[in-house]
């Protein structure tokens, strides 16, 4: 886990700022910006992976039973699985329930 | 959307060279563009990038997004930085130093970065005859410091230094052709592309990083944000700037153009500008001055693109 920022003497960086490990901002967990989450209807998915290739925060992963879901820790929620999924089997639901 | 339009996501890299947690708004088809150019190049590539969005969403110390090596840079100098790794590298392989190795030199900036700020490195790189490529992802504005109006910003889009108004239509200039810019270049490879048509947009990137010599890549970025667009619309509106010939999607090899996509049938430019709230403020007679305005652009390119 890296330190926040406010946490780091100067003198602990790298020379050139260099961040030596690789994609640690995956640390940051982008779901709580989510105001909506995507469900996805198991049984209608073709399995196309549509909205895997669409997805601009890369959350969505392949379920053991071979459909598509997205990784919550990340959704941001902006709904364009939903609406680019051929089949339309991806609803967007209310977070506040 | 089209059932077979994009179909198999089995054929794509399954491996990701960017992170998730990065800070991009909502729906940001940017960053999209981002991922699947980086899906394309695969792990031998080298990036140095200039100021704007993807650098600030991907990069706030101590966390990085990215998994390949990456240098930040100022607004101008990517270009200019990538040519210097390329040649270090390049010497370095022929003194014996480093392994020899194809490795992709990449310099990746906004419009704003590419067509104002960085401009003149950029001829520069290509001028020299680096083995690289250059990525522009164009959301037409200066967005990261809060829309802002470039030279690539299209006519009649209001932006907060071009606001529309009783005075003002908003954007009073044409968008600065940047895609041309780099043909007047003589480059081997320039092409555009938008992620919404993304089997399109790798397969041209990957025919960049294969041309030995400098390429120019030139993407269409929706930015929800700054085009005032619902999250979820972002992919819709790049093929619909594709689908109305708005954007249309070309590639130049050795000076010769290729229409790699015609739309069929092309759609109503209204549907493009209608429903963005840049454009709210148009007028029908400012549609049909958009509309012939871009006739004539597209017209060119057909006609370079019949010759062949
Ligand atoms: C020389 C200089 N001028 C201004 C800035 C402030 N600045 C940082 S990012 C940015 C906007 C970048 O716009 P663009 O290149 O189009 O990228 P976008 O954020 O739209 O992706 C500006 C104006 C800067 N960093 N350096
Ligand atoms: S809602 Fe957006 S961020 Fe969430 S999985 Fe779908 S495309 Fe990805
Ligand atoms: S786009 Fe729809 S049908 Fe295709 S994999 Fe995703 S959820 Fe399944
Ligand atoms: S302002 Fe636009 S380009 Fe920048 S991160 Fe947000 S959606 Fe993406
Ligand atoms: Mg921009």
């Amino acid at each position: 886990m890296a330190k926040a920022m406010d946490e780091i003497k100067w003198q602990e960086l790298e020379i050139g700022a260099v961040v030596t490990e690789p994609g640690n901002a995956a640390e940051y967990k982008t779901g709580s910006w989510r105001s909506e989450r995507p469900v996805v209807q198991k049984e209608q998915c073709i399995k196309c992976g549509v909205c895997w290739l669409f997805c601009p925060d890369m959350c969505i992963i392949r379920a053991v039973e071979g459909h598509f879901t997205a990784n919550l820790n990340y959704c941001k929620g902006c709904g364009i699985c939903a609406r680019e999924c051929p089949v339309g089997c991806i609803t967007m639901i209310s977070e506040e329930g | 959307m089209d059932k077979y339009s994009v179909f198999s996501a089995r054929l794509v890299e399954q491996t990701e060279y960017m992170a998730s947690g990065h800070r991009a708004c909502q729906g940001c088809a940017e960053v999209l563009a981002l991922r699947l150019v980086l899906k394309a190049l695969g792990r031998d590539t080298i990036v140095a990038m200039s100021t704007g969005c993807m650098e600030i969403i991907s990069s706030p110390l101590p966390l990085t997004s990215w998994n390949i090596p990456w240098i930040h840079n100022a607004f101008e100098n990517s270009s200019a930085v990538v040519s210097g790794c390329e040649s270090g590298m390049k010497a370095m392989m022929r003194k014996g130093k480093l392994a020899p190795k194809k490795i992709n030199f990449v310099a990746m900036g906004g419009d704003g970065a590419t067509a104002d700020i960085g401009m003149g490195p950029l001829s520069g790189a290509l001028e020299r005859g680096h083995d690289m490529i250059y990525v522009c992802y164009d959301n037409e504005a200066y967005m990261n410091t809060g829309i802002q109006r470039s030279s690539s910003t299209p006519y009649g889009a209001s932006t907060t230094t071009s606001p529309a108004g009783k005075a003002s239509i908003g954007q009073q200039t044409r968008k600065k052709n940047m895609p041309q810019i780099a043909v007047a270049h003589n480059v081997p490879y320039v092409a555009t592309a938008c992620p919404s048509f993304p089997f399109d947009l790798m397969e041209k990137v990957k025919r960049a990083a294969e041309i030995p010599g400098p390429a120019y890549l030139h993407i269409l970025s929706v930015c929800p944000t700054g085009w005032r667009i619902p999250p979820d619309e972002a992919i819709r509106y790049g093929r619909l700037a594709v689908d109305t010939c708005m954007f249309p999607l070309y590639e130049v090899v050795d000076g010769k153009y290729r229409l790699t996509y015609r739309p069929n049938p092309v759609l109503p430019l209204k549907e493009y500008l209608s429903g963005q709230g840049r454009y709210r403020h148009l007028t029908e007679k400012d549609h049909e001055k958009i509309e012939s305005m871009m006739k004539s652009d597209y017209e060119k390119i057909v006609k370079l693109s019949d010759e062949v």
